[in-house]
């Protein structure tokens, strides 16, 4: 078995052996506690830029299938594991997580004590790292690992979004949430919504699931100026996720300032990190992210919790916790109006989501599309075709 | 939502006797929601038959009833007590059943107690089989395909629909109860009339099979803003088929694709909405066919289960505990995650540890007893392991087991590769016709159809086992291959360290790697000691659980081994005692030994002294992780105890509670220089070993029946003749009496040594006098070197003979003399002065014609200790364990037992309903699972309590059946006249029956089986006998009479194997006749004044 090492940018570093291509590779190594979905997670073009580390231990189980993927390659700079399958165990795999890994050319690594560099991710918070087949010094990976450049402020949206726009027409088929009776979810009358969708890295199961809900989707590249979105004479706009800081992208943020207010918007993730900058309220780093797909979030309006899935290294700062006299829940004044705070992790207390009572504009910070995780949330996806029968009624 | 304000008491309903099926578990989670309940200010009232649990400590709840759980009794207590609510999910399927039972008589509604927890509206939709299929169907699930019956003709009107193989499933009874797989019609009638007959309804479902598809359970749960939870997805590695209790499980589920499980996820929320379980826990099962995928709902059931338990261990999320808060309103956002304090439990653990669990079984007890695993549950224990990896954790769960097995031993000599003059062929189809079908064995079965060369996909074919599971053996396997071939080019400083640290990673024991390699167990541990020095120590480590996988920091020290770069355990400098559990339940050893483990945490934590428990089973109250300081789930094997003792460095490890697990372990702990607390290993010894323990009463002047050891069968056949028969026959070690037989002549004894057992000079069979007739005695006492206090004194019910475990007993004695009791008082407090006992002792005794003799001595906390305990109301394990950290008796001011005024009767549970065609009559080889308690002023009603508790409710009139062996003819003459001055009929079989009517009895003379109809068992199939008396002594007579007490069990009529237990049943009925149902909380009992 061939030997390999990750080394992180403090000096820490940990001996396990080679997993996929052979190589070198570099990036934040962040750890996501999902126990399902790892070629979910890879192909999730919101890892751009990092090396990701599965707590659970097996990983590769059930090998890897065309049908589950989340864009049309393999994001991760790296991948992590405790133990990768040698055998893949499935009705609908076609490969095994090793030949997968091999055929993108992704460097991964296993045999790691992943607890340990969890814990240590944890503590000491995310940080660059590398993953090498090729050289095993471990002071020589740490410097080169602090050598990468920082995710802080990098334009990485650039670097996943589509080239051109094009449509999305397909649903989730045979997957599609069933949280709900069946018989409730065929009382809409179904009207095709025009949506224009913002693709910082968009993952495919948001498409499904949009269309699922009656839209026809029209992805458009991160860089469409606001005219060329309004040219297309959408229903609704909708911001997607995305890898890396939302300060990064300030023309989207521009985009979105001359678009709010103009048609109905839902952003998850990165979408709604940059409306929180829209609206004119900071964007942070979190010490090690949220990524999984345990996250309790509270509905402030309902009370009720959403196990949600997550996957972030930046958060909104809510300039405020007061509620406004007559309200129950925190309020900010902002240029299109006033913003509410709707959404909290119960981990942590973060800003998870926001309405503008006086634009038709929400986002939430997790993804309601899941995939991998729970369908709690996929409620919002209605809620933004509800939004959108209003404005256009 | 802050907690109710409406409701101020609350009853909660346990499960009983520990029976298969519905064993400590419950305890568990009953122990939690008490304490759970009490900690937000309610007033418990809580009802129990089982004395063995923690839950029925008075310190528990507010009023504790150790009455039987039956409606009268139960209805009674809800008169006295007059409880705002009734919580019954806490206590299996039997609260659940009486809770229903309750509200159908309409005391729930007479009384004005609310249900808490489930309603009985989801309770009826989630156990009526009609009922949850069509509320499956309604929200677009589905159910395989099956019909409800509730006679044999509509049960064959269903099945032509349904089609072969089809499963039968009594509605409302647990553990699989009744329920069995028909592969055409002759079965299927069998098993119908038998479904039917188990169900309290008279109802069955007959469903389409999916034996073969992949299974899995959720733990799900609900709060009343509608918040819901998945705690943790099992899978089975055993495919649907085998009751989800005999199958090896694994936690997290680790062959479903995300898609997958989000689908049995929705479906899960979907169902318990639909149900209604408002508040709690729920588990609910799924089938799934590994070819497309495809989906059904196997069953759900809305209480906490053994599945909740084990989910509960596996992932630190405490299920009973949030359930009891979640039914007195508070929302799972309310509730805060104990190990992490910052997060809340409205949340879904997420673990990066592997979880096995493996059922132990214990066929080898119940001979007759088909060992096939079905759907109906036959395991009696399980033991739970943790490990980084699936392999790791499976080998870790191996030898948990404690069944000799440190591995993957092969069953065919195959470990060292496969001999070249084997039949390969010949093997292989050993293998193939072995794996078909399910056995408890068929682990290891797989292991050698590997070695011999079949695939995975062939042995897919043959189990449906998932090639993932498969292929983690076979890694296993080809990892063994490679440490045989260092075997005997190992040089002197050991195997190479790379190689043993990945052989301890994948989870190989020392004991297996010393098979493999060649060597000795000890010289294994050296080189892993070797590397764990110097200045870069590798070895062991120890990890958390967290329900968080590492996101929060842990502060519960709950604890599991691997070998890794970074340990966690963190030991503390404080003053510390490690408690060394009991291991996975068995017949012989089981939730009375738990119960010690606890009490001796909960004294050390009095004393100010640092716990750290060590043991295996998840359905205990002792691995619950705040139970004790530190929790270590690990196996109670040598490596393991020694590792945790190396790591913590305690004052002293504490053995006496755990049974025999621990005390096996007390030389090698001892040699290895760890300090044991209490009494000495060489008492232990002296009590152990047969020539020290003679040497020992000798010295004491104490007697014991004539004995001898045989090494061979020449020598059996010259002990037995020199000591005349009968005989007790037996191993030389053993617990439970497992393979102990009476002997009557000489053809018995060559058949036993032949047969049962193999004489060695290494494990010689043991040969004592049988004494016919006499009265068993057992005794716990308790010392501290110096002062010896005999705490209880129990006389045996059932006649010396029967195992001490089976038979019923009362404390105080009922039938003895003042002064015996006073000299085996005596006899005791020598007894433990002479071994120098340090802690608890428990001896048992025969009295026969005023002679007493010692029949044996344990130096350690008994069976006993819990019934005593709460006989008595005195905590003898806590005082036991504060004894041995130091402090005396005078201290503890415990120097006297107190003399109550009540009688406590101690009955015996067994699981023959569980075993088709097996003889429920009682022997030196102990069968029962459990026992109930019945207390009362006298005892007769003491008795009354404690069958009803273990089932059998005495009948007030009716017929009385008699069939007596010879010798036991003046005593039924005794019963039956009694039994006649009440009202009963007689009737008899021939022999019986003259002898009955010569002494003037007026009785009916009935025909045997074998005499013609109608006969004895068509008497009680039409439900015209009340009682059945029924001894015997050849082993012909045995086999006759069989359909009589089989019958009699299966019509739930009560019945007696032994004069002795015949003549307490009549004292119990005069009782009855004579008074009223009286019920009385422990508390009560035990006013100091």
């Amino acid at each position: 078995m061939k030997k390999a090492i990750l080394a992180l940018a403090d000096g820490t570093w940990f001996e396990g052996r080679a997993l996929g291509a052979e190589g070198e590779t570099g990036g934040e190594v962040v750890f996501n506690t999902a126990m399902t979905g790892y070629q979910e997670v890879l192909t999730d073009p919101s890892y751009r830029g990092q090396i990701v580390t599965m707590t659970c231990p097996h990983i590769g189980n059930y090998g890897v299938t065309p049908e589950d993927i989340e864009s049309n390659r393999i994001w991760a700079e790296g991948f992590v594991v405790k133990e990768s399958s040698r055998v893949a165990s499935n009705w609908r795999s076609r490969a095994t997580l090793q030949e997968y890994l091999q055929t993108a050319n992704i460097v991964a690594i296993e045999g790691v004590d992943t607890r340990a560099l969890t814990t240590h991710l944890r503590e000491k918070g995310a940080q660059p790292g590398v993953i090498s087949h090729i050289d095993l010094d471990p002071r020589r990976l740490a410097e080169k690992a602090r050598q990468a450049p920082s995710i802080i402020g990098r334009d990485l949206a650039a670097t996943v979004t589509c080239k051109r726009r094009y449509t999305w027409t397909t649903g989730t088929g045979n997957w599609a949430p069933k949280l709900e009776m069946p018989d409730r979810a065929t009382t809409r009358a179904r009207t095709t919504w025009r949506v224009v969708a913002y693709d910082f890295g968009i993952k495919q199961n948001i498409l499904r699931r949009l269309v699922d809900v009656g839209c026809e989707v029209t992805v458009v590249p991160a860089s469409t100026s606001a005219k060329d979105v309004l040219a297309l004479n959408p229903h609704g706009l909708f911001l997607s996720n995305g890898p890396g800081d939302p300060e990064g992208v300030p023309y989207a943020m521009t985009a979105l300032r001359e678009l709010i207010g103009r048609l109905p918007i839902f952003g998850i993730c990165l979408g709604h990190q940059l409306l929180g900058l829209a609206f004119g309220f900071s964007t942070y780093k979190l010490k090690f992210g949220h990524h999984g797909a345990n996250h309790p979030v509270m509905d402030l309006r309902t009370g009720k919790v959403e196990i949600t899935s997550q996957n972030h290294n930046f958060g909104v700062r809510f300039p405020t916790d007061r509620p406004q006299r007559g309200q129950e829940l925190p309020i900010a004044d902002t240029p299109f109006g006033r913003v509410q705070l709707t959404h909290t992790s119960l981990n942590d207390g973060s800003v998870e989501g926001m309405v503008c009572l006086d634009r038709p504009v929400f986002s939430v910070q997790y993804h309601p599309e899941a995939s991998p995780g729970p369908h709690d949330s996929a409620y919002l996806f209605e809620q933004f075709v509800d939004l959108m029968e209003k404005q256009h009624a | 939502m802050p907690r109710r304000t409406d409701i101020r008491s609350i009853l909660l309903i346990g499960s009983g006797p520990i029976v298969i099926g519905q064993a400590c578990e419950f305890d568990y989670s009953g122990t939690q929601a008490c304490k759970a309940l009490k900690e937000e200010g309610y007033r418990v009232i809580l009802i129990n038959s089982n004395p063995a649990t923690i839950m029925t400590d008075p310190d528990f709840a507010d009023r504790t009833y150790i009455e039987p759980i039956t409606l009268d009794v139960v209805e009674k207590v809800i008169e006295c007590e007059r409880p705002d609510a009734l919580l019954p999910t806490m206590g299996g399927q039997t609260a659940l059943n009486t809770a229903i039972g309750l509200a159908k008589r309409g005391v729930l509604e007479k009384y004005g107690v609310k249900l808490i927890g489930a309603s009985i509206e989801a309770i009826h939709k989630a156990e009526d089989r009609d009922a949850f299929r069509q509320a499956m169907w309604k929200i677009g699930l589905r159910v395989p395909d099956s019909g409800v019956a509730t006679s044999l003709w509509e049960a064959e009107e269903q099945v032509k629909r349904v089609q072969f193989p089809a499963i039968v499933r009594p509605s409302f009874t647990m553990g699989g109860t009744g329920g069995n797989i028909a592969y055409n019609i002759e079965e299927f009638r069998a098993h119908v009339e038998w479904g039917l007959s188990m169900s309290p309804v008279r109802q069955v479902l007959i469903e389409q099979s999916v034996i073969g598809w992949k299974e899995f359970e959720l733990e799900v749960m609900r709060d009343l803003k509608d918040n819901v939870v998945i705690v943790c997805p099992i899978e089975n590695l055993d495919p649907m088929g085998v009751h989800t209790g005999d199958s090896i499980t694994v936690a997290p589920a680790l062959t479903l694709t995300d898609k997958e499980y989000q689908m049995m996820r929705d479906a899960a929320v979907r169902i318990i909405r639909e149900i209604g379980v408002d508040t709690g826990g729920a588990n609910i099962q799924f089938g799934m066919n590994p070819v497309n995928g495809e989906m059904v709902v196997i069953e759900m059931n809305p209480r906490v289960s053994r599945s909740s338990a084990l989910a509960s261990k596996a992932t630190g999320f405490p299920i009973a505990k949030i359930a009891a808060k979640l039914a007195v309103g508070y929302s799972l956002d309310e509730i805060t995650n104990d190990i992490t304090g910052v997060t809340k439990a409205s949340f879904e653990p997420t673990i990066d540890y592997v979880v096995v669990k493996i059922p132990r079984f214990a066929f080898q007890k119940f001979p007759g007893a088909d060992p096939t695993l079905t759907t109906q549950m036959k395991s009696v224990g399980e033991v739970m392991a943790i490990g980084r990896t699936f392999k790791e954790s499976l080998q870790k769960a191996i030898r948990s087991m404690e069944v000799d097995q440190f591995g993957f031993s092969s069953k065919m000599g195959l470990d060292l590769g496969v001999p070249s003059n084997l039949n390969r062929e010949e093997a292989t189809e050993q293998v193939r016709k072995a794996v078909r079908t399910p056995l408890p064995d068929r682990l290891w079965r797989l292991a050698d159809g590997m070695r011999l060369g079949m695939t995975n996909q062939e042995l897919f074919a043959l189990t449906k086992i998932d090639p993932w599971f498969l292929e983690q053996i076979r890694e296993l396997l080809d990892f063994e291959r490679r440490l045989v071939a260092e075997r005997g080019v190992i040089g002197a400083t050991g195997l190479n360290p790379e190689l043993l640290l990945e052989a301890k990673a994948l989870g190989f024991s020392d004991e297996r790697l010393a098979q493999l390699l060649g060597v000795e167990q000890h010289t294994v541990r050296g080189w892993r000691l070797a590397l764990s020095q110097g200045p870069q120590p590798r070895g062991v480590t120890y990890k958390r659980v967290d329900t968080c996988a590492a996101e929060f920091e842990a502060h519960t020290p709950y604890l599991y081994s691997t070998y890794e770069r970074d340990c966690e355990a963190r030991p503390t400098n404080r003053k510390k005692v490690v408690i060394l559990g009991g291991g996975p339940n068995r017949i012989g050893q089981g939730i009375e030994f738990d119960y010690c483990c606890v009490h001796a945490a909960m004294a050390l934590r009095e004393e100010q002294i640092e716990t750290i428990m060590v043991n295996c089973n998840p359905e205990t109250v002792s691995t619950d992780y705040d139970t004790s300081d530190r929790l270590y789930f690990e196996p109670l094997t040598e490596e393991d105890v020694l590792n945790i003792v190396r790591r913590e460095q305690p004052m002293g490890v504490v053995l006496q509670f755990g049974g025999q697990t621990p005390l096996k372990l007390a030389l090698s702990l001892s040699r290895a220089g760890v300090t044991i607390l209490g009494t000495s290993p060489d008492a232990i010894d002296r009590a152990e070993d047969r020539a020290r323990f003679r040497e020992l009463l000798d010295k004491l002047g104490l007697r014991q029946a004539e004995s001898g050891m045989a090494r061979s069968v020449e020598e059996a056949l010259k002990i037995a003749a020199d000591i005349t028969y009968p005989v007790m026959v037996r191993p030389s070690y053993v617990l439970g009496g497992r393979s102990m037989q009476i002997v009557y002549d000489e053809a018995g004894l060559l058949a036993y040594m032949n047969t049962a057992v193999k004489a060695s000079d290494k494990h010689p069979v043991l040969i004592d006098k049988y004494l016919r007739d006499a009265i068993e005695i057992d005794a716990d006492a308790i010392s501290d070197g110096t002062t010896v206090v005999v705490a209880g004194i129990m006389e045996h019910i059932e006649e010396a003979g029967v195992h001490s475990g089976d038979s019923a007993c009362s404390l105080p004695p009922y039938t003895l003399d003042a002064s015996i009791i006073e000299e085996i008082r005596r006899q005791m407090t020598a007894l433990a002065l002479e071994l120098g006992v340090i802690g608890l002792m428990n001896a048992q005794f025969a009295v026969k014609d005023q002679t007493i003799y010692v029949l044996e001595v344990n130096p350690r906390g008994s069976r006993t200790v819990p019934f005593v305990s709460k006989a008595i109301g005195v905590p003898l394990a806590k005082l036991a364990m504060k004894v041995m950290v130091g402090k005396s008796l005078q201290q503890l001011d415990f120097t006297t037992a107190p003399k109550p005024a009540h009688l406590s009767v101690k009955e015996a549970v067994f699981p023959f309903t569980k075993f088709a065609g097996v003889d429920v009559l009682l022997g030196p080889e102990m069968k029962s699972t459990g026992e109930v308690m019945g207390i009362d002023s006298d005892f007769g009603w003491a008795f009354v309590k404690a069958q009803a508790g273990a089932g059998a409710i005495l009948p007030t009139s009716g017929t009385a059946f008699f069939s007596v062996k010879s010798e036991d003819r003046a005593g039924a003459y005794d019963v039956a006249r009694r039994l006649v001055a009440l009202g009963f009929r007689i009737t008899a079989t021939s022999g019986t029956a003259v002898h009955l009517s010569e002494q003037g009895m007026c009785v009916d003379v009935v025909n045997k089986v074998q005499e013609g109809r109608p006969h004895i068992v068509d008497h009680i199939k039409n439900g015209e006998v009340a009682l059945v008396v029924n001894t015997v002594r050849t082993a012909s007579a045995q086999t006759d009479s069989l359909s009589i007490r089989r019958e009699a069990l299966h019509k739930g009529v009560p019945y007696y194997t032994t004069m002795r237990g015949a003549l307490a049943a009549v004292m119990g009925i005069e009782a009855l006749v004579k008074k009223g149902l009286a019920i009385r909380a422990l508390q009560e009992y035990h006013r100091k004044n």
